[in-house]
């Protein structure tokens, strides 16, 4: 059976992602294209008739003609002319049903290609419930393109869609039917096709009436914050308790069975002391990822970006610099990524530049393994975990730090022209279970994938280099005292006594460097190292807790808040930004400011509580 | 007058965009958006601080404008 590659495009907020996830489900890969910064996403289904269909989900833009990466990579690739790209046999152009009017124009633009394109009408239910009627047999006459409906959130809602990418009717190219208004033409096709009663939807009005309210719609957005963070700390417990009681489980029944040796001490002190440091807070990551999933997909994203807009480019940002920002607080890389739709480049620079500051979930691990073991776990109020309130703080601390150096950065820039706003509000979607679904599965994949991959590599060279030479005769100190690791975290520990770390941290950090949970890792593993032969370090807060002092604890979270201990954050500043020195600058700036901070800290918490 | 001074939800019709200097990629942009002669739109809602940016309604679509935006699309207030 031959393979038929389909290529859907649309304006963004048209359902294009949603219909994408339907049709291939769990089928996808996400890269990039080569050498550019757009996402290139690509799934397959197999048809009822066995015919494969690949599907190609393109960037979502407004038009074809402006030149921005997306734009062009768009066009190229419907017109086969990108290197390395097979040509789609046809264009699925995807529009909203309940907007059409800005929708058709992309429509317009896309038959002027001159290539075989259907139109998918999405997102029908909504038009009907809003009382929309649409004649998609006049649509289809005055358009020139086939239109089938589509639903893209429902499961049988592509039905439709596939039956006709199954029947193998020869690719239809339209005729085009230039008046060069397209505006105009627009507005013709919609009076013959199209009856609507009502502007926008009634829901949208009132929602946005009590979410934009000049009064409410702040205290309202900090209150969906506040109740974000304090659930990824009391959800989570249940799930955290129990991976803590398996690796416990788990620890003893290796300690109990294995023989004494270098097989014993790798799987008890690297693979289960280690690994299961980090593993414990894979719950409390899926349910940050599942507000902001939630949140994006309702639309409510961009009404954010709305009421802090003003606020923002105060700071020297925009609006748009929330949405990557918030993403930040998932991962610094994704954010990073979702500065592309920041068009205007300085924006786009600064929003990068501080991006490593919002608290991503890597940092997660750290921060609650610290407030965890050191901060009482008491009720504020009754009802409010203190510790919960503690890591609101950090999360503030990050933000308020993030605006801070883009005030800084917006004093020293020399183009001081009108930065634009302009950005499209849709319409409220009940968060659909399907998409929410496959969205937290990647995210849970990559977490599972760098535990096994970096976390896994980085941690087991770091039990050899704590492991060997091992003791000399006569030695008196635990093994990791007399091994590499020891030897250098003694060496660089005179650099860090100033903030307070003590060796072990010191041999922590280094692992660190790589990604930022490996540190507690590391640290499970330095312990375990350590301690006596038979206890796992999976216990790894209350044995802190007992060493470090109060000071040690909160300067390390303080070094934590700006220290860019993630490589793969500086790869993908390099990436987007094409320059190692804005690599250079910023690794420079948050290295320099972690310290100061870290030392302010411990200085005053040693003053005061003595340790 | 501009889109800037029209009353909320007051309905309106764009009359055009203006470009404040040759090649206003703004300007072109909120065209290509839809903000062309005779399209209906209001202003529905404003931001918390400065009443800045604006909500404007044009056609089906939202879209956040900011004052200097929203002051380059002259529009006539609907009868």
């Amino acid at each position: 059976m031959d393979t038929l590659t389909i290529a859907l495009v649309g304006n963004p907020n048209c359902g294009k992602t949603a219909l994408f996830n339907q049709l291939t489900g769990a089928r996808q890969k996400v890269a990039n294209y080569a050498g550019v910064t757009v996402e290139r996403k690509q799934g397959h289904f197999i048809a009822p008739s066995g015919r494969k269909v690949q599907v190609l989900d393109l960037p979502g833009t407004y038009s074809l003609d402006a030149m921005g990466p997306d734009e062009i990579i768009t066009r190229d690739i419907c017109l086969g002319r990108r290197e390395g790209e097979t040509m789609p046999d046809l264009i699925v152009c995807v529009a909203d049903a309940t907007n059409l009017r800005l929708h058709l124009r992309f429509v317009m633009e896309v038959k002027r290609l001159g290539r075989p394109m259907i139109l998918a009408l999405n997102m029908m239910d909504a038009a009907r419930k809003r009382g929309i009627t649409i004649d998609t047999a006049k649509l289809e006459a005055e358009l020139g393109v086939r239109v089938i409906e589509t639903v893209a959130v429902k499961a049988n809602g592509t039905a439709d869609l596939v039956a006709h990418l199954d029947a193998n009717v020869a690719p239809h190219v339209p005729d085009i039917r230039e008046t060069g208004d397209l505006h105009g033409d627009v507005r013709r096709i919609l009076n013959a096709a199209v009856v609507m009663p009502q502007r926008t939807s009634l829901i949208d009005d009132r929602l946005d009436g009590i979410l934009l309210n000049p009064f409410l719609g702040i205290p309202i957005l900090m209150v969906i914050m506040f109740v974000v963070f304090q659930a990824v700390f009391t959800w989570a417990t249940p799930a955290m308790e129990a991976i803590e009681a398996s690796m416990a489980w788990l620890g003893g029944v290796v300690t109990q069975t294995l023989p004494d040796g270098l097989l014993k001490s790798f799987i008890a002190d690297a693979l289960i002391g280690g690994l299961g440091a980090v593993i414990v807070f894979l719950p409390q990551i899926i349910i940050l990822f599942f507000f902001i999933l939630i949140l994006e997909e309702s639309g409510y994203l961009p009404r954010a970006a709305f009421l802090l807009d003003n606020l923002m480019s105060k700071a020297g940002l925009t609006g748009r610099s929330f949405i990557p920002l918030l993403s930040s607080h998932a991962c610094a890389i994704p954010g990073i990524m979702a500065t592309r739709s920041i068009h205007d480049i300085r924006d786009r620079i600064t929003t990068i530049m501080i991006a490593p500051l919002m608290t991503c979930s890597a940092r997660l691990p750290v921060y609650a393994l610290l407030i965890g073991a050191f901060l009482p776990n008491t009720k504020v109020f009754g009802f409010l975990s203190f510790q919960g309130l503690v890591l609101f703080a950090m999360y503030i601390t990050g933000i308020f730090s993030g605006l801070m150096v883009s005030l800084v950065i917006a004093l020293f820039r020399k183009d001081k022209s009108e930065h634009p706003l302009i950005m499209e509000l849709p319409s409220y979607r009940l968060p659909h279970v399907k998409n929410l679904a496959i969205g937290l599965g990647e995210r849970a994949m990559i977490f599972m994938r760098r535990i096994t991959g970096i976390i896994f590599t980085v941690n087991t060279l770091l039990w050899v280099a704590s492991t060997f030479p091992g003791k000399p005769e006569g030695g008196t100190l635990p093994n990791i005292d007399y091994s590499f690791a020891g030897m250098v975290g003694h060496w660089i520990e005179p650099i860090f006594a100033p903030i307070g770390f003590n060796w072990q941290i010191c041999v922590a950090l280094i692992p660190g460097l790589a990604a930022r949970e490996v540190a507690v890792s590391a640290l499970g593993t330095v312990y375990a190292i350590s301690g006596s032969d038979d206890t796992v370090a999976t216990q790894l807060g209350s044995l802190i807790s007992s060493q470090w002092t109060l000071a040690t604890a909160l300067s390390l979270m303080a070094w934590y808040v700006f220290a860019p201990q993630c490589l793969s954050t500086l790869a993908v500043i390099r990436r987007e930004t094409n320059s190692w020195k804005m690599v250079g600058v910023t690794a420079g700036y948050l290295f320099a400011l972690a310290y100061v901070a870290a030392f302010i800290t411990y200085q005053i918490t040693h003053f005061f509580v003595g340790h | 007058m501009k889109l800037t001074e029209l009353p909320a939800f007051a309905p309106g019709l764009v009359t055009g965009v203006i470009d404040t200097h040759d090649g206003d990629l703004i300007s072109n942009r909120l065209r290509e958006l839809g903000f062309v002669d005779g399209e209906p739109v209001r202003v529905v809602g404003r931001g918390p601080i400065g009443a800045d940016p604006l909500l404007i309604q044009i056609g089906f679509t939202r879209f956040a404008l900011r004052r200097s935006e929203a002051a380059r699309v002259m529009v006539e207030q609907a009868a």
